[in-house]
């Protein structure tokens, strides 16, 4: 394995031994980036200069000289931050994300802003304005999305880590059907200041990496109470780290029946229950429960999260930044034709959906109801977690399938059953590859938590993890 | 169900133009996603509050302390068109 | 058949809060800034960015709720307000829609008729929109320039009930209003500046009929009198369309303050639909009993309550109180002056008057006065131990209120010491005496009057520093004696 094959602490550890430089750890991902982008595609930006610039000086933090590669929606200043949009193909904010001035603050060192589904609206990365992006197990197949290239990047060996976000299941999907680790925090965890807003009640920023270590690791950088976002959390300092024990005795796992009595890809399902068979002979507890509002969160998730997206995709008007149509008589026609000519079809889709969900007549019948529905799945949730440790889900209900093969909205949403429920609540989930199919794709396990559970998913997670021995392998993608 | 001119209704509200093919594909579209949330009106709601915040949060407040504002070259940067310090606009109809 | 319509109105006043920073982000408030120049990520609703209340928006709503006689509740959200237009950055307004601050409140006015009270329906917190500038002439504006300094300075919005029976009343309650807040601290409500604006919804009905008629918003008043004005012509149109046979439709219309008359805003006639839901991004703000009795114990006295004990405490007639309580500024320095020089009357008088004309022709505000109350007090002091005479003092008050100086140093310097000395008068009073027969003459015969051009006289001679009282006795005497 090259050193951009590696995880963070493996590059930590060479790094702060002065085995290697940070430079040539810089230029193994970019000579990776270089020999395979062509056909991952991961990228809307890549910054070598600035990160050669980076480099060449001292630095220092938890994270000191690890590359990292950065979703598009999260505000970079100075660097085009696009969220893969036409709307915002030249926007350059004044202004990083808090989680940046963290990854800053930690030393990391940007590789370049990575591809995602325009506005963060979609399963495949393949609504993205500027180009496709391809799952480097099989470049006939999609990453996932719509952090589908943050998880491409990291699977691709063009980045140690990335970060994504997280409102339906859009960084554990891709980093499932990518064979990584993905986290979505505890809402309120990661301060939301600089992510271009989906949907502000489900939105999450976590991180895709190779091992659960590298997860920890970068939740304990990005993490934290922010005052600049009012949705933030105040909590006490907590290492993350602490929790990577190999230890399963005793936890108590619950899996939800509504998750294992649907029929989709017999794999997926065998390889989930292999694993927490695994999981049983370490001394965990396994029962079956139920999560009856489970049957409507696909349908309340879409209500709830495109009605807020509706608003807040209002303020893309042309008139202080980004795409302004050159056709227009007058202001009311500038609005109309800019959101034409710079949105996609999904987007369109998406805030026409919600601005009905949001208008008289309509709104206590679909959002308001939503709202209720949302109360009784977190109340159902609390119920479970009472009494157990976690919930245990495959990830996705299939694996990575062929570009092109899905194409009705609706067939792509239920697509999303098996991680929606996570945002609705605010809880933790971490997806971890515990498989792979018969065409070689990756399959992952969801482990969900109760709020702030992040210590107990992450060590179960983590004692799964050494138990399927999964962690190393990488896809074999033609290396120039 | 959602008609060709209640689609052309809501695109007029979130101001986009749509022309009469696509009203008809999104009206078609659309139509089926609300035929499959319509299950949850079967759900009993009876007494229950809606979540309107997944964190219980309250009273999240700043200082009333001026700090720097951004610069206004950094303000107007990304402008597709400015005049005088100003956004500049297509005129304002019905003023 | 002429029918007797009674008219109702509703009025929406926006008042801009006072505080150093805006409602959501840290920026400056501060007035007249070069365009753009107060503007950051969040205020200008750049992709990304996210709202943090200040505190103290909710403080100064709180004390307006509790002046106005409000329900101050207790449990309060914020809401998006969905619409487009170029002053507006993010395309919502954040406000409240369904749990506002204040509620149920009401503000007693004047009228001829007595004290009437103007319910107060509900007070909520928004933040303003920004500044449009049109290039080119009004009717064929070609562009529009857009300064967003003023997005994101809090607002509240005050909405009265339908309880305004007449244009005057209108006027009252804006006037009352404005003093209570001015009184408050918490806004400028400065037409002009923008600070305070101020919406109208006016409908009339035939008397008895209980359904209200019709009603019409009315925009674009830039003054209380033209929100007098506007209303009255409104009216006017509303039972000329009526007594025609017309309907009146529901719709916007705008002032014009040159034309003088409202003219119809068509194309806004489909209500819009802002869709309001509650902001994901802001948590629910409580206020609890004890914040609210803390902001209530720390209410300066208002306007009605002031004026009360100024009567009640200074034995002033209802006229000079209610001047001397027009501002807090001008009543404080009122009773500064009266700590000083325990006659109210005499203060009020000389405040009422020549104070509030060198104020005006000054065009100052009383914070910019150089006299202090002491200084006043002092004047009237010397005026009391006869150094200087009340016509004098009025040279000596104008002196003082232009330079700050010292009553008496004045008077040392411009030698205005009132002439006590009798024997100094009486040399005078005999010149003048001698200089005018034909006029002592006429007192001699009876016209006590002509007394008065002899004191005048004497007066002229000394440059009115003579005693006035002193040289009427000695010019009667002198008379006598011939």
């Amino acid at each position: 394995m090259e050193l951009c094959d590696l995880t963070i602490h493996e590059l930590r550890e060479k790094l702060e031994t002065n085995e290697v430089t940070a430079e040539e750890v810089l230029d193994s991902f970019l000579r990776r980036i270089e020999a395979v982008e062509e056909k991952v595609r991961a990228y809307v930006t890549i910054t070598a200069d600035e990160a050669r610039e980076r480099v060449s000086g001292e630095l220092k933090g938890s994270l000191a000289g690890i590359p990292l590669a950065v979703k598009d929606n999260i505000s970079t200043e100075g660097i085009r931050t696009t969220s893969s949009s036409k709307m915002l193909e030249n926007y350059i904010p004044p202004y990083n994300a808090t989680v940046v001035e963290k990854l800053d603050e930690a030393g990391a060192v940007i590789l370049g802003k990575t591809n995602m589904d325009e506005f963060a609206m979609g399963g495949t990365t393949g609504f993205s304005a500027f180009h496709e992006t391809r799952n480097p197990w099989n470049l006939e197949h999609v990453p996932g999305g719509s952090s589908g290239g943050s998880a491409a990047a990291v699977a691709a060996g063009e980045a140690a880590a990335a970060l994504g976000s997280d409102t339906g299941g859009s960084i554990r999907q891709p980093a499932a059907f990518c064979g990584l680790v993905g986290l979505k925090p505890t809402y309120g965890t990661v301060s939301r200041y600089g992510l271009l807003a989906y949907a502000g009640s489900l939105d999450q920023i976590g991180p895709i990496t190779r091992d659960i270590e590298d997860a920890a690791l970068l939740l304990n950088v990005i993490s934290g109470h922010d005052s600049r976002d009012s949705s933030s959390v105040r909590q006490e300092q907590t290492d993350y780290t602490a929790f990577l024990q190999e230890d399963l005795s005793g936890m108590r796992i619950a899996l939800p029946k509504e998750y294992y009595e649907l029929d989709y890809n017999p794999e997926v399902k065998e390889s989930v229950l292999a694993a927490v068979k695994k999981m049983e002979a370490e001394g965990a507890i396994v029962e079956e429960v139920s999560l009856p509002s489970i049957e409507y969160s696909v349908a309340i998730y879409y209500i709830l999260a495109t009605g807020e997206a509706s608003s807040s995709l209002a303020r893309y008007d042309g008139v202080r930044y980004g795409y302004r149509s050159k056709e227009a008589a007058n202001v009311t026609e500038m609005f109309k034709n800019t959101r034409s000519e710079a949105f996609g079809e999904e987007v369109k889709r998406r805030i026409l959906f919600g601005t009905h969900v949001l208008s008289a007549g309509s709104y206590e019948e679909y959002y308001v109801k939503a709202q209720k529905i949302r109360t009784l799945l977190i109340k159902e949730f609390e119920e479970i977690f009472k009494n157990y440790d976690l919930i245990v889900t495959p990830t996705t209900p299939e694996t990575a399938f062929k570009a092109g093969s899905i194409t009705a909205p609706l067939e792509s949403y239920k697509m999303d059953a098996f991680t929606v429920p996570v945002n609705l609540a605010g809880i933790p989930a971490i997806t971890l590859p515990c498989g792979f199919s018969s065409a070689n794709l990756p399959i992952g396990i969801q482990l969900m938590g109760p709020r702030f559970g992040e210590g107990k998913i992450i060590q179960a997670a983590y004692s799964l993890e050494k138990l399927l021995q999964l962690e190393n392998k990488r896809p074999e993608l033609e290396v120039r | 169900m959602l008609e060709k001119k209640d689609i052309e209704r809501l695109a007029d509200m979130a101001s986009m133009k749509i022309s009469a093919s696509e009203a008809d594909k999104f009206a078609g579209q659309l139509n089926e996603i609300l035929q499959y949330v319509e299950k949850i009106k079967e759900v009993d709601t009876e007494g229950v509050m809606p979540t309107l915040y997944p964190v219980s949060l309250e009273n999240v407040f700043r200082e009333d302390k001026v700090e720097p504002s951004l610069a206004r070259e950094k303000v107007l940067a990304n402008a597709p068109e400015e005049k005088d310090g100003q956004f500049r606009v297509p005129r304002i109809m019905g003023e | 058949m002429s029918r007797e319509y009674e008219t109702i109105i509703g009025l929406e006043v926006h008042a801009q809060l006072a505080t150093e920073t805006k409602i959501f982000c840290n920026c400056s408030t501060e007035f007249g800034a070069e365009p753009n120049q107060h503007t950051c990520p969040v205020c200008l609703g750049l992709p990304g960015t996210l709202p943090v209340l200040n505190k103290k928006v909710v403080d100064y709503a709180i004390m307006a709720g509790l002046a106005l006689n409000c329900t101050i509740n207790g449990y309060n959200k914020f809401d998006r307000k969905n619409y487009f237009y170029p002053d507006l950055p993010k395309a919502y307004q954040i406000s409240q829609n369904d749990f506002p601050i204040c509620e149920d409140g009401y503000i007693e006015i004047d009228t001829e008729e007595g004290t009437k009270r103007i319910g107060i329906t509900r007070i909520h917190m928004e933040e303003d929109a920004g500044k449009l500038v049109h290039e080119g002439s009004i009717d064929q504006a070609t562009a529009s320039l857009v300064d967003y300094n003023r997005t994101g300075i809090p607002l509240i919005e005050i909405v009265s009930a339908p309880d305004i029976r007449t244009p005057a009343e209108a006027r009252a309650y804006l006037t009352q209003l404005k003093q209570i807040l001015e009184y408050l601290g918490v806004s400028d409500c400065n037409m002009e500046e923008g600070s305070l604006r101020c919406d109208a919804n006016v409908s009339i009905r035939p008397v008895g009929q209980k359904e209200f008629g019709t009603k019409t918003e009315l925009k674009n008043m830039n003054s209380f009198r033209a929100v007098e004005r506007a209303l009255e012509y409104e009216v006017e149109r509303q039972k000329k369309v009526l007594a025609e046979g017309g309907e009146i439709i529901q719709e916007t219309r705008t002032w014009d303050d040159s034309l003088n008359k409202t003219i119809s805003m068509r194309g806004k006639e489909e209500a819009a639909d802002y869709r309001y839901f509650p902001d994901p991004d802001l948590p629910p703000l409580v206020v609890d009993r004890e914040w609210v009795e803390r902001i209530n114990a720390s209410l300066p006295e208002l306007p009605r309550e002031k004026r009360e004990r100024f009567v009640r405490e200074y034995a002033l007639p209802e006229y000079d109180a209610g001047v001397l309580t027009d501002t807090r500024e001008l009543a404080d320095y009122f009773e500064a002056c009266v700590a000083e020089y325990s006659d109210a009357k005499a203060v009020s008088n000389w405040i009422m008057g020549d104070f509030l004309r060198l104020l005006k022709e000054e065009n100052l505000e009383i914070a910019e006065v150089k006299m202090t109350p002491a200084h006043l007090a002092g004047m009237l002091k010397l005026m009391d131990e006869g150094v200087i005479s009340s016509k004098i003092a009025k040279t000596v008050f104008e002196e003082m209120f232009k330079t700050g100086k010292e009553p008496e140093q004045i008077v040392e310097e411009k030698g205005l010491k009132q002439i006590s000395d009798a024997g100094e008068l009486e040399e005078i009073v005999l010149k003048v005496i001698e200089a005018n027969p034909s006029v002592v003459e006429d007192i001699k015969s009876g016209k006590d009057k002509a007394i008065g051009f002899l004191v005048g006289q004497v007066m002229k001679e000394t440059r009115g520093k003579a005693n006035p009282g002193m040289v009427n006795q000695i010019i009667r005497e002198k008379i006598e004696s011939l």
